[in-house]
């Protein structure tokens, strides 16, 4: 099985080199992109046959590093992000078969950064998970900067790229304190050996940094809302899907597996206050946002928030010693992991259609869409609902999970935990409730209402592949909220992988179980459906027996504003809301305090003829506090650097002879010890 | 024999509220009138209301969407099943096992954003400022809302409501500092939930207190009947919960016998009539506040939440 995965991963290596001649014509393009879905549904076949029969083994490649050989292993952890990656990524692939006309720059690095990907989630060493890692950065960085036409592209590519390098120049720390600890690179070694004191600490603090920066926690999360919309979009929805889970991978590879049980409860606590900070500010962000993509980009900060919230409870309930909790709280994050990615994927793809077909990515150019474009429309409403976590949609029942591990984080016994869990709660509850606002005004603005501009009123439904690779993933969705507890039981290798052998997955047959071992909360997601769809069946009949005249169509009623006159053929423009006048509640009640928006209005005086205007933006609070003074820092060591240059001879013959004279005495000192 | 009981009591519990609750919103209506001097329309009206508007023929807006005439059923359906979860006048009804507080907040929440989509269907400056509105004040009320379950699932160790239910009237909890603060938050979410006063005004359409009524402006006949019956029985499943959770006595326990159930059919109706009676008076006698004000009338409820919460670790600690 490993022989074949790693068949796969050479055949997409393969395909990425090939892409460079075929990347032409678009018939080479499909080919390409084809070739993605086959190696994503193999990844798919092969993930699912290990967490069914179990992977076993470690496979030791013929190359890798000079001091040993490449390692790939399928365990239950591997498999089960394998599986979300297969699933994600055919998608996403299927979905570019239907846009051969994108740019050709983006073709070449698609196979690589699913190999890259790949690579990362089945990598038994270090040295082969940070290679993989690498890789998807470097693939992914390309298709960011692909239209590097303009202006904003670039600049986000380069934040992106400086990102990357930060979660390379911490993980790569992270693992060399692991390694210089345990002798040896493979994970069998490092979990041989686990770090304590402040090794462990280093550990957590570098794991969080580098894995966390990448997977979009706060305050790291900067470069995510610029990224992931500048990328072709079925590449932002691999990104938003996909890639972030990769990193949450390698944080719970880190810590909660190759740092080992032992660690005290406090470990759990950076991941709980951190996810649920960036919970609700990718929440709140998504609700101020105006672009369709930004605004998805950041409901991804908001649920890699949550899922960082399961982990880190599973940490703490696990150094509590409260095994069936532990399980609890990490099928949370692995089943909302899965979820998101499969509701992401299809709302990054509906975004893109709205995009090709509507010509447009900002809210204030859209709307009604939902008459032009009908099957779009039911698919986003499918995404934007397990999204807002409604029951009985997927969002619904990992969200459910997480909650119940939340409410039971009173059960470890030390208060301080007890206290942050119940903020943490009530963070995760908000966060939830400002999704779901995020999600109505997103639907609400683009497919209902009226169209607002010409462009948009051109709309057409997308072609039949198109179709499918959103009508794949929706019912996809509807599929993961009816059946979360055969998931969670395909789930049991990856919980096993994170917590030993004793975890069992909180679900029994199509129930999810919440409580600390005795079962004390259920979630039936199938006898929900069929009590909400004889209720609704017996309600229609009910309503329509009393009601029997059809519907009849008039001019809208509007509180008795009159219609538009013919010369606006889109009404007019101000009876209808804006992106801005939706988001002014939240603006105004979360967002002056949390985010620093501002509101301006622009009233001319009586007797002046230009036009009111009003205006209204906001200033990600990370973005002033770490990333201007990180550039200015930047700056400024590049400034003293420039000195360098003229230095005379003298100067810098010492300055390396200095430098040797330190070397010295460190090996020195390193040797006395 | 239990599981017939479990049915027979669903069954009862189901025709009950739905009875009930155009007399909860009518009695409401006409206590409030007494209160301010006037005679009231009788606690009836709110049937002929709904009979009144079935018969009308519905108008949708020409560019009315399949959402306008979907989504009543949504809201109706989602509220119903979550109120038919809620127990009334005995314990252990069929839907037990999948009555979950949790679950109860989510199908409020697909009510909520049923509504909150119908508002924004036709593309009308009112409906958008409701759906705004609305779903930001839910950003506020759900953290109180969850805190204060906390509370119960710290105490009754599940976040089911027949055990909540069943935990808090069999066990000796006597009463509890703690359960008084999570029921003061859980009343103030109610009042935000039903968009009653002091959060929204439901008796009139100035565009200040525009948040519910504001979604409801295009709809009519049937529809309109609809969302009016699911206002009523989102007002009923809220006192219905409080009464469920915090005055759990005289219910018919699981298995209980038809006169069991008789009593606890008049212990619910007079708990639903005292809680009636102080939504009446409250109303009455306090003024709407500024929509900016709402966050900070639920970030009391969340706080109080929290203390109530944070007094179970300190006395679960002691213990």
């Amino acid at each position: 099985m490993l022989t074949a995965l790693s068949l796969v991963i050479g055949g997409l290596l393969l395909l990425g080199l090939a892409a460079v001649p075929l990347a032409r014509r678009p018939a080479g393009v499909r080919v390409v992109h084809g070739g993605c879905v086959v190696a994503c549904l193999l990844l798919v076949v092969l993930a699912a046959w290990a967490l069914l029969a179990g992977g076993g083994g470690v496979l030791a490649l013929p190359f890798g590093p000079p001091w040993g050989r490449a390692l790939l292993a399928l365990d239950g952890l591997s498999a089960w992000f394998l599986l979300l990656l297969g699933v994600t990524g055919a998608i996403a692939s299927l979905y570019a078969m239907a846009h051969p006309a994108a740019q050709p720059g983006a073709v070449p690095p698609f196979p690589l950064f699913l190999a890259g990907m790949a690579m990362a989630v089945v990598a038994a060493d270090a040295f082969t998970l940070m290679f993989g890692f690498e890789l998807m950065s470097l693939a992914s960085w390309a298709l960011v900067a692909a239209d590097h036409q303009q202006a904003e592209n670039r600049r986000a590519a380069r934040l992106y790229l400086m990102m990357a390098a930060l979660s390379a120049a911490c993980l790569v720390p992270a693992f060399g304190l692991l390694a210089g600890h345990a002798g040896g690179f493979s994970f069998a070694a490092l979990r041989a050996a686990p770090p304590t004191g402040w090794l462990a600490g280093g550990v957590l603090l570098l794991g969080l940094l580098g894995a966390g920066g990448k997977a979009g926690l706060a305050p790291l999360h900067v470069w995510l809302p610029l990224a992931h919309p500048a990328a072709p979009s079925h590449v932002s929805a691999l990104m938003s899907g996909a890639m972030t889970k990769v990193a949450l991978y390698v944080l719970a590879r880190l810590l909660l597996d190759l740092c080992g049980p032992a660690q005290p409860l406090w470990w759990g606590v950076p991941l709980l206050v951190v996810g649920a900070c960036t919970a609700v500010l990718g929440a709140l962000r998504a609700n101020l946002e105006d672009d369709t993509k930004v605004l998805l980009a950041c409901s991804t900060i908001e649920n890699v928030g949550l899922i960082a919230i399961g982990l880190g409870l599973a940490l703490a309930f696990r150094g509590a010693d409260l095994g069936p909790l532990a399980a609890l709280a990490a099928g949370a994050a692995l089943l909302h992991a899965l979820n998101h990615g499969v509701f992401k994927t299809l709302l990054f793809l509906v975004a893109g259609s709205v995009l090709h077909s509507a010509g447009s990515r900002r809210i204030d150019r859209l709307g009604g869409l939902i008459h032009a474009m009908p099957v779009t429309a039911g698919c986003a409403l499918v995404g934007i609902a397990a999204a807002a976590s409604l029951p009985p949609l997927s969002g619904f029942a990992s969200e459910w999970l997480l909650l119940q591990a939340l409410l039971a984080g009173w059960r470890t016994g030390d208060i301080g935990f007890q206290v942050l869990a119940a903020a943490g709660t009530a963070l995760a509850a908000m966060a939830a409730a400002l999704a779901a606002a995020a999600m109505v005004r997103l639907f609400g603005l683009v497919f209902l209402g009226r169209p607002r501009t010409p462009r948009g009123a051109g709309a057409h439904e997308v072609g039949r592949l198109e179709r499918w690779a959103l009508i794949i993933p929706a019912g996809l969705t509807l599929l993961l909220g009816l059946l979360p507890g055969p998931l969670l039981g395909l789930a049991q290798p990856a919980l096993v992988a994170l917590l030993g052998p004793a975890a069992m997955a909180p679900a029994r047959g199509f129930a999810l179980l919440g409580g600390n071992g005795e079962v004390a909360a259920w979630y039936l997601p199938l006898a929900l459906l069929l009590v909400l769809l004889v209720a609704g069946l017996l309600v229609a009949l009910a309503v329509r027996a009393r009601s029997p005249l059809e519907t009849r169509r008039g001019p809208v009623w509007n509180c008795g504003f009159i219609n538009p006159p013919d010369f606006l053929p889109f009404g007019d423009p101000l009876s209808q809301p804006t992106a801005g006048g939706i988001a002014q509640p939240l603006r105004r009640m979360l967002g002056t305090s949390l985010l620093g928006a501002r509101e301006a209005v622009d009233m001319p005086r009586p007797g002046e003829t230009r036009a009111a205007g009003y205006t209204a933006s906001f200033a990600d609070p990370a973005f002033g506090w770490l990333v201007l003074p990180a550039a200015r820092l930047r700056d400024a060591v590049a400034a003293q650097c420039e000195k360098l240059r003229d230095f005379t001879i003298r100067r810098c013959l010492s300055l390396g002879f200095g430098t040797l004279l330190a070397l010295l005495a460190l090996l020195a000192w390193l040797e006395a010890h | 024999m239990e599981t017939l009981g479990g049915l027979l009591t669903q069954a009862l519990h189901v025709m009950l509220v739905l009875v009930a609750a155009p007399l909860v919103l009518g009695c409401t209506r006409w206590l409030k009138a007494r209160m301010m001097g006037r005679r009231g329309a009788s606690p009836w009206q709110p049937v002929r209301d709904f009979s009144k508007l079935l018969r009308k023929r519905p108008v949708l807006a020409e560019n009315a969407s399949a959402v306008s005439e979907v989504a009543p059923y949504v809201g109706v359906v989602a509220t119903l099943v979550a109120v038919a979860m809620v127990p009334s006048f005995a314990q252990g009804m069929a839907f037990a096992p999948l009555g979950d507080l949790l679950l109860v907040a989510g199908l409020l929440a697909l009510a909520r954003v049923a509504l909150a989509l119908a508002g924004m269907d036709v593309g009308t400056a009112f409906g958008g400022l409701g759906a705004a509105r609305e779903m930001s004040f839910a950003s506020f009320a759900e953290p109180a809302l969850l805190v204060s379950v906390l509370s119960f699932a710290i105490l009754a160790g599940s976040t089911n409501l027949d055990l909540v239910a069943a935990t808090f009237r069999d066990g000796q909890l006597g009463l509890r500092v703690s359960l008084a603060l999570a029921g003061i938050a859980m009343l103030a979410v109610a009042v935000a939930e039903n968009a009653r006063i002091p959060v929204d005004n439901p008796a009139t359409h100035l565009e200040l207190t525009m948040v519910h009524e504001a979604m409801l402006l295009e709809s009519s006949g049937r529809h309109l009947a609809l969302w009016e019956f699911q206002a009523a029985l989102k007002l009923e499943l809220w006192l219905a919960l409080l009464a469920a959770v915090f005055l759990p006595f005289g219910a018919a326990p699981a298995g209980a016998g038809p006169l069991a159930w008789a009593l606890g059919l008049g212990a619910w109706l007079v708990k639903m009539a005292g809680f009636i009676l102080a939504l009446a008076v409250f109303e009455s006698a306090i003024a709407k506040m500024r929509v900016f004000r709402v966050p900070e009338f639920l970030g009391a409820a969340l706080l109080l939440a929290l203390l109530a919460a944070a007094l179970l670790f300190v006395s679960t600690g002691l213990a």
